[in-house]
């Protein structure tokens, strides 16, 4: 679909002084590439280390020296265009980007310009109100990283890290499809989900893994397209979000004012909450891009991109379906679980041969809960699949209770163990034995004369009853034959 | 001891193995000579010690009846490869001090097969120019000299170093580097054998870049059987340099001697430029006579597009250029000259570390890569090089190998030639052979009327180096070899 022709809901328009307006947002994403080597040195791409341990003589662009491409970072942008619905381009170019940078050493950056590795897609976004996008992938690219410049380690001098110098990174360009700061957040989120389901980039964004430049711009609704900013290398979902707002507010701002957005590249400044210039369209660099005489185009066979594809792993909204499917799930409870591979594996393990609706409120409900209250993520989880799944073993069986059940995962969460020995050893049984239960109802009736009166008058009165049973059998009892026996002594 | 410098490698081979001398012998024979031809300046260093050490490392080898194709051979290396600890600067100033922690791969094989490092040599900075005048380390000087003068004259560029150092034996073969004409062209004006091989035949890995789709490095030597032995051993696919062709290298030397009967030699027709001296076309003539004389067929073709070649060059090789030398930056090795800022730095740096020449290509590089320019000027230079190469795919239809004149002139003197573009022609002939990547060969035909050196040129299909070889030993055994009367 042309871009231009999508029209926010209503509800996502800015109100301005003069009116409504629309907000428009494309994005440029950097991922960094999962891979130990580089992408076109055998140096480590490892985050960290002391300055300058991961540079090799090519990073370093020592004279004579030359690149050779990295097949798994090939394989990996291959790997993700499929995650995106994309063409794969069979023949692609790496091309140079020309500027002058102490931390770009070559003096050029290797990227694809005109003929990138993979083509036009598609991703499916679920907004968090309920309301799902198409966002149009425009292309997927490889290119170099640049290293990082340390201005704050000697009085006048800069100094240079290499470390991230020729890591490769994933350039992927949207469409202009976004029409809010809350899609294009979507937007980034399920990005980060398909390539962490296919392994190709860690979105570890604190360490600098994916980032994105966002293009924003604003119109009356339905109009054409207005003139865009670039806002530059924005590293968190929460700032992209508060940039976006930011920059659409100043846009608005400016037109109202009977001025005209002037096409530039922003920076976007977390502390105070606000974008600023950075460099106008006239004082964009030439990057004289021309194809890199260094490395030969690359050129991908049928039955390798085949090769990958068949080994894709299932991908987050197949997964979604296949829940809500297979499992009874709501959307909802599917999209909690599949939001991370390892907490839908978890869920799988637990679901199987269960009801799945039972263990998803476990998993959901006490197990990613107690997760989040402890800052603990699926990985490092005390509670096993097997371990929970027992659990609810043990409820479907009428070993213990529901309430009871609860205690054991507690008992499961601090100490481990096997649930069905700890019901055992710590005498958790659930009493169906109804002599023993009829005989604490006998004993609460004869006791309390009063209250028997009271819950003839009110049925609700019940309750009472129920708890004294649950108190003198120390939580063990039955809780259907509790309340069958005592309506049948009470003669409610 | 002086006639041991007067050996072709294989006849220095040969001595080696029946122990007529030692390598030790043999290398202190060209430490002395170079001293004594210090005036040429073909050398920007020598490296005595190393030189010493790898002959009688060579020695060792060759007692025990060991040793490689070869061992104790001592060799001149252009400045343009890198080699580990010692002085690689592509005889520029922005590369002040710099000593690679790393061996080039042409070098390495070298060494490899027992060849001994006497010490780097002369070049047109960065392998920019015709006439070795735009070195940092000063001009180098051509051991001919016209008939009756003693005015000095260039030898050529970029490999001018290397050509001198192997006329004025110097050094028994020297590597060098060709980008648009830079090993044929000094190896015309100094009577030597100079061959640049089908692009990706040698590993660029460790090779200073000038341009990196048309740099190939290829050996200057006496002869075209020096020239096969050294190419067998520098020729080698690299994982590290991806533009590098798997393909075997053959036993070039095998085919010296071949007959050349039956074998179709091309005339293209676009070679014969107005303005041409005449000596130059009669040495032409005279080459394809020789070649018939001894059973080739002589066959007249059309290379149509090949006055495009030099204009597509000046545009190919200027942009790879600027692009490839951003890297002289300042910032991590040779010449930094402070600035106010990192942005004045880079200038102050890449003013002074850069000469004139330099300096113009890589303005003339940022130029027609530069937006609004890149259509018209790089683009269509890339659609001829397409163009050329097509000719030459045709011409493989009827012909094996291609005759042309290697220059236009013979020798010049330095500062003879000022104006750029009439420098640039000196390669009218060569480049067209690097545009389509293709192995050429000059081998020296005649001398001219005051007595220098002219060379004839053999351009082959592509990894025919062997053809090339076979039919340069049968111009050689007409036209006789040519040697600089010692006046240094």
């Amino acid at each position: 679909m042309n871009s231009e022709l999508r029209i926010a809901d209503k509800k996502d328009w800015l109100k301005g002084a003069t009116g409504d307006w629309e907000v428009i947002i494309g994005m440029e994403v950097h991922a960094q590439v999962s891979s130990k080597a580089k992408l076109f040195s055998g140096a480590s791409a490892e985050y960290g280390g002391e300055p300058n341990d991961h540079v090799s003589l090519v990073d370093a662009a020592m004279p004579g020296m030359l690149p050779v491409i990295n097949e798994f970072c090939v394989e990996q942008a291959v790997k993700t265009g499929l995650g995106l619905k994309a063409q794969i381009n069979p023949h692609s170019v790496f091309d140079r980007k020309n500027y002058f940078y102490p931390d770009l050493p070559q003096g050029y950056q290797i990227s694809q310009y005109k003929q990138p590795v993979v083509g036009e897609g598609v991703v499916r976004v679920d907004v968090e109100d309920g309301h799902s996008i198409d966002v149009g992938i425009e292309r997927l690219h490889l290119e170099q990283d640049a290293g990082k410049s340390l201005h704050d380690q000697h009085p006048n001098m800069s100094f240079v890290d290499l470390n991230r110098s020729g890591v490769a990174l994933m350039e992927i360009v949207s469409r202009p499809d976004m029409r809010s700061a809350d899609e294009a957040k979507a937007y980034v989120t399920k990005l980060r989900q398909i390539m962490r389901y296919l392994g190709t980039c860690d979105g570890n964004m604190e360490q600098g893994s994916l980032r994105a430049d966002i293009n924003v711009s604003v119109r009356r609704p339905g109009e054409p397209f207005g003139t865009r900013c670039e806002i530059k290398n924005v590293n968190s979902i929460r700032f992209m979000g508060q940039a976006i707002a930011y920059e659409a507010r100043r846009q608005i701002g400016v037109l109202e004012d009977g001025g005209k957005i002037d096409q530039e590249t922003r920076l976007f400044d977390a502390k105070k909450g606000e974008t600023r210039s950075m460099r106008s369209k006239e004082e964009a660099h030439d990057y004289r891009y021309f194809p890199d005489p260094d490395l030969l185009p690359l050129e991908l066979e049928a039955d390798w991109i085949a090769h990958i594809k068949a080994a894709l792993p299932e991908l987050p909204d197949e997964k979604r379906d296949r829940f809500i499917k297979d499992y009874g799930l709501s959307a909802y409870d599917a999209d909690v679980l599949i939001a991370e591979r390892a907490s839908a594996a978890y869920f799988e393990t637990v679901a199987k041969g269960r009801d799945g609706k039972t263990a998803a409120n476990w998993v959901i409900n006490e197990l990613f809960g107690r997760l989040n209250k402890e800052g603990k993520d699926i990985e490092n989880t005390p509670v096993s699949a097997d371990q929970l799944g027992a659990v609810i073993d043990l409820i479907q069986a009428g070993t213990i209770s529901g309430k009871i059940a609860k205690d054991v995962f507690e008992i499961v969460w601090t100490e481990g163990g096997n649930p069905a020995e700890i019901v055992e050893k710590r005498g958790l049984r659930q009493v169906t034995d109804t002599g023993a239960i009829e005989k604490a109802v006998d004993d609460i009736i004869a006791g309390n004369p009063d209250k028997v009166e009271q819950v003839k008058a009110k049925p609700t009165m019940l309750g009472w009853f129920v708890g004294q049973v649950m108190k003198t059998t120390g939580g063990k009892a039955n809780p259907q034959a509790v309340n069958q026996i005592l309506r049948q002594k009470l003669g409610l | 001891m002086t006639s041991l410098t007067s050996l072709t490698i294989s006849a220095a081979r040969d001595g080696l193995k029946k122990k007529s001398f030692s390598a030790r012998e043999l290398t202190d024979a060209y430490l002395g000579a170079m001293e004594k031809a210090r005036i040429l300046n073909a050398y920007v260093v020598e490296t005595p010690d190393q030189a010493r050490a790898m002959a009688a490392a060579s020695d060792a080898r060759l007692a025990k009846g060991e040793g490689g194709s070869l061992e104790g051979i001592p060799l001149g290396i252009k400045d343009l490869f890198a080699t580990k600890g010692v002085h690689t600067q592509a005889a520029s100033h922005v590369l002040d001090g710099f000593k690679p922690t790393y061996e080039s791969t042409v070098t390495s094989n070298l060494w490899r097969d027992g060849a001994v490092m006497l010490g780097k040599l002369n070049m047109d900075e960065f392998a920019m120019g015709s006439s070795n005048e735009t070195s940092y380390y000063g001009n180098v000087i051509n051991p001919w000299r016209r008939r009756n003068s003693n005015a000095a004259l260039v030898p050529g560029g970029s490999s001018g170093g290397s050509a001198s150092a192997v006329a004025a034996h110097i050094c028994a073969g020297a590597t060098a580097t060709d980008t648009g004409g830079s090993i044929r062209q000094p190896a015309a004006f100094t009577g030597t054998v100079g061959i640049k091989p089908t692009y990706g035949r040698c590993s660029r890995w460790g090779v200073v870049a000038f341009a990196s789709s048309l740099d190939q490095a290829g050996p200057i030597a006496r002869d075209v059987r020096d020239a096969a032995i050294l190419l067998k051993s520098m020729a080698s696919v690299d994982p590290k340099d991806t533009t590098s062709v798997d393909h075997p290298v053959p036993d070039y030397e095998a085919v010296i001697g071949k007959p050349i009967k039956g074998l179709r030699v091309g005339i293209p027709r676009e070679y014969r430029v107005d303005g041409t001296p005449a000596e130059i076309d009669a040495l032409w003539d005279k080459g394809a006579k020789w070649l018939k004389e001894q059973g080739a067929e002589i066959v007249e073709i059309s290379l149509p597009h090949t006055k495009y070649a030099l204009p597509a060059y000046y545009i190919v090789a200027p942009a790879e250029a600027s692009s490839n030398l951003a890297r002289y930056d300042g910032v991590r090795y040779g010449l930094r000259v402070p600035g106010d800022d990192i942005v004045s730095m880079y200038e102050n740096t890449r003013a002074a570390g850069f000469g004139r020449e330099v300096q113009r290509r890589v303005m003339i590089g940022t130029y027609v890569l530069s937006a609004g320019y890149y259509d018209a000027y790089y683009v269509r230079a890339q659609k001829v090089r397409t163009l050329i190469k097509q000719d030459f795919d045709k011409a493989w239809d009827k012909v094996d190998v291609v005759l042309t004149p290697a220059t236009p002139s013979p020798a010049f003197a330095p500062g003879e030639i000022t104006d750029p573009v009439q420098m640039y022609l000196n390669d009218i002939f060569t480049v067209t052979v690097n545009m389509a990547g293709l192995p050429g060969i000059s081998v020296p035909g005649g001398l001219s009327e005051q007595g220098l050196p002219m060379g004839l040129q053999l351009i082959g299909k592509p990894f025919d180096e062997g053809t090339l070889f076979q039919v340069g030993h049968a111009i050689e055994e007409a036209a006789g070899k040519f040697e600089a009367p010692k006046w240094w």
